[in-house]
């Protein structure tokens, strides 16, 4: 299990290949990039990501526990970037390692899923009228109830 | 006890941080919401819609009803936008 929280990129790579480099009990490893979508045009829609050093990363090792007492894994990684973002930057990487596809690929989704609704970000866009906060969505809510009740 | 203010609600508080000595009265976090939207118009406007709000003490979700002492760490943000 590892979190990190940073300003920097990530190298999806270089961490996927970490995950399992010196094992040889994994069998399948997943993962989930998110990006910066370009919004109100062409390479517009830059964003900063606010969020609460220390409750951050204790919100997203909760997200990994959680993962890691439902399904069998081998290792699970997230990184989340802070800061100023553009069109195409990477934001977040979720990843899951174990012996066996179907609890790696379900484990994925529900790190990105839970991590969303529980782990204290927020985004600034840059909209051509100015700065505006992104409201949370309910399809949020609603992809991360759909783990609660399984 | 250190609040703190994220996203939206700190522009409209004006302060990302500040040191507050509610008394003793103010002992559980809808007591503390309330106080604190006494204490300036900007204060006011970010607590108005409290569905909105939500809050952590000492880096951990807790509910409306959860006690507040000397020495917390409350954290008041809107819901969260990240992934």
């Amino acid at each position: 299990m590892a979190v990190r929280v940073q300003r920097g990129d990530f190298d999806v790579g270089a961490e996927l290949a970490a995950l399992s480099d010196g094992r040889s009990d994994i069998g399948a490893v997943t993962s989930f990039v998110g990006l910066v979508r370009e919004m109100g045009g062409p390479g517009r829609g830059a964003m900063t990501l606010e969020h609460y050093p220390g409750m951050t990363e204790k919100e997203l090792e909760a997200v990994e526990r959680e993962a890691n007492a439902r399904w069998n894994l081998s290792a699970t990684l997230i990184v989340h970037r802070y800061g100023r973002l553009e069109p195409g930057d990477r934001i977040v990487l979720c990843a899951a390692a174990s012996p066996h596809r179907e609890a790696a690929f379900a484990a994925c989704h529900f790190l990105i899923d839970w991590l969303k609704t529980k782990a204290p970000f927020w985004k600034l866009e840059e909209t051509p009228d100015g700065e505006r906060w992104v409201e949370a969505k309910a399809e949020d809510d609603a992809a991360a109830a759909k783990w609660t009740t399984r | 006890m250190k609040v703190l203010w994220f996203a939206w609600l700190r522009t409209r508080v004006g302060t990302g941080a500040e040191d507050v000595d509610p008394p003793s009265s103010v002992d559980t976090v809808a007591k503390l919401l309330d106080w604190l939207a006494a204490r300036s118009p900007g204060h006011a406007e970010a607590l108005a819609k409290r569905e909105v709000v939500r809050v952590a003490v000492n880096q951990s979700y807790v509910p409306l009803d959860h006690p507040v002492k000397p020495g917390d760490e409350i954290a008041i943000f809107p819901p969260v936008t990240g992934g």
